[in-house]
């Protein structure tokens, strides 16, 4: 029999995250910190602007790009959010979660041997999709000394003659960074020099707790060259209702509505209308939630500190990304260990790229309650580790 | 002395630490204040103090239990009673309020908009206790006109939480990216 398989995906590894799960899963009443979604549910009256719709037999097809109440809604969201302006109807596509966003994105302007800068560690999906687009991923390792924030250099360093995206991934999965308006400004420069394109994944844009989350397309000139990309898993607490959406040029925007509309058609028609009740009167329900992702920002970090667990300040998402490199292990030997002594899952760095290592990821989308007992584990297990 | 100006001066809520303390104690009233500072981040003295204000302001009034004791074996019985009452002169409502609140069976008292002028929530251990309060105690007393007594059959939520037994048990995988 032939091979059924692709050489392409075959050589793309699966999810770091994956093989740890499958451990953790055989583990019973560990308890976790390795989540990348809210504990909230999503608030009520969202959940039941969806039971709305079922009732009422909306149970078809959206247009391709998605509902234009939607898209309009969006358009007004981002504007007085970020002063972000956009057509609702050529500028808007309405995706399945920003996964898909990301990947049409990519798709969209990538060509073989196209080079697409991402700056590690990062949310998982970026490379493979490069790499399943015939592009290839130059690696951009951000530091710690940096706050894990991309710097003017480093860009400049990575930069070849096929270089043609960038991927911000900020406010950041895994570490928690952020990019403030004057760290942005010195990437922008190179941008509009080299004349990149920028693919911004600001699906944690509602979770900075440290001013305003500032979005690179704002800036002058960027706007053209930048593809948006949202959702409402993380400031919604809507991650089951798989809903996302991208927006950029109308160049650009056309050619990925052709990637969405062969591959998908179109997003849950249900989580669309859910979406647009979001989007009118959710404002309240994230500021709420902000504000209690802020409360157990502060208790990690205090104790962190009480014990002795060297961390960055993280200031945007819902996860912290501190150093174990005084134990002596990877991140996935410490992870390990953490799991099989205390039963705490957490998430190595190594997961999110090479650079994570030394580090876990520790999300913050826990009750105080939980975190606490958590926490009380981690220390147990620094205090036999610190000993030996 | 009228109705609404029964509070002298407002606690002003200045720097947000107090509305963040009474939002996180109004659903968990056991935060130690050592938890409390450090979701905060600010030292615990400083929460101490903005406790203490507020409870000598009368802000924070107390800290009760929310019980749902049809899970126990004691009997309580719930019953909310409009009452339509006349008001006085200089005092209003206020003093035939303090009449009725003062009754130990009264857990709570609002005064109302509408058909009627004062919602009491009584609690008992039988029917017969309610309804002896009701003919004897409550409708008896001068000023007042009529009631009406509704029982309680069954409580859902109270203080913005769910009474029930079933725990909600978290759906999301133990790791996710």
């Amino acid at each position: 029999m032939r091979d059924p398989l692709s050489n392409k995906i075959k050589k793309i590894e699966p999810s770091g995250i994956r093989k740890f799960f499958d451990i953790v899963s055989e583990m019973k009443d560990a308890i976790s910190l390795g989540v990348g979604e809210p504990d909230f549910d999503t608030p009520w009256h969202i959940r039941e602007e969806g039971i709305y719709s079922l009732e009422h037999g909306r149970t078809f097809y959206t247009s391709n790009a998605g509902l234009k109440e939607l898209r309009s809604e969006i358009t007004k969201y981002l504007e007085r959010r970020f002063g972000l302006r956009y057509d609702p109807l050529h500028e808007v596509l309405i995706t399945v979660g920003g996964s898909e966003a990301i990947d049409g994105a990519i798709r969209a302007m990538i060509d073989p041997g196209d080079e697409v800068i991402v700056p590690q560690p990062c949310f998982v999906s970026y490379e493979p999709c490069v790499v399943l687009a015939g592009g290839v991923p130059v690696v951009i390792e951000l530091k710690e000394e940096d706050e894990f924030k991309l710097t003017k250099q480093q860009l400049l360093d990575a930069i070849t003659e096929k270089t043609k995206i960038l991927v911000m991934p900020f406010p950041n999965n895994p570490t928690g960074a952020v990019m403030t308006k004057e760290d942005l400004q010195d990437i922008v420069d190179v941008v509009l020099e080299k004349d990149l394109y920028v693919i911004s994944d600001e699906i944690y844009s509602e979770l900075t707790y440290c001013g305003n989350h500032v979005s690179i397309a704002s800036f002058p000139g960027m706007l053209e060259r930048t593809i948006v990309i949202n959702g409402f898993s993380k400031s919604y607490a809507m991650t089951g209702w798989r809903l996302g959406y991208a927006c950029g040029p109308r160049m650009i925007l056309e050619q990925m509505l052709k990637i969405h509309q062969f591959a998908i058609m179109c997003a849950p028609t249900t989580s669309q209308y859910a979406a647009v009740e979001a989007l009118r009167n959710g404002d309240d329900d994230v500021e709420k939630m902000r504000e209690a992702y802020n409360q157990r920002r502060n208790y990690l970090m205090r104790s962190f500190k009480e014990m002795g667990m060297q961390c960055f300040e993280p200031f945007g998402a819902f996860y912290a990304f501190p150093s174990i490199k005084e134990f002596g292990m990877t991140s996935e030997e410490f992870a390990d260990k953490l799991l099989h002594e205390e039963k705490v899952a957490v998430v190595p760095g190594t997961a999110f790229g090479a650079s994570g290592e030394g580090f876990l990821r520790i999300s913050y989308a826990y009750s105080i309650e939980d975190l606490k007992e958590a926490l009380a584990r981690l220390q147990a297990f620094l205090d036999n580790h610190r000993r030996k | 002395m009228s109705v609404f100006d029964m509070q002298e001066k407002y606690v002003c809520m200045e720097g947000n630490m107090k509305k963040q303390i009474l939002d996180a104690i109004s659903k968990n009233s056991r935060f130690s204040t050592e938890d409390l500072a450090a979701m905060l981040a600010v030292e615990e003295e400083a929460v101490k103090k903005e406790i203490k204000e507020m409870e000598d302001a009368n802000v924070i009034c107390g800290y009760p239990t929310l019980i749902d004791w049809d899970q126990t074996d004691c009997e309580k019985v719930t019953a909310v009673i409009e009452v339509k009452v006349t008001p006085q002169r200089d005092m209003g409502f206020n003093k035939i309020a303090e009449r009725i609140y003062r009754f130990e069976e009264v857990e709570s008292l609002y005064l109302m908009s509408g058909g009627f002028d004062l919602m009491v929530n009584i609690q008992g251990k039988s029917m017969k206790e309610v309804a002896r309060f009701v003919s004897e105690k409550l409708s008896t007393l001068e000023y007042v006109n009529s009631t009406a007594t509704y029982f309680v059959l069954k409580k859902y939520k109270e203080h913005g939480l769910v009474m029930s037994k079933e725990q909600h048990e978290s759906e999301r995988m133990l790791i996710t990216p």
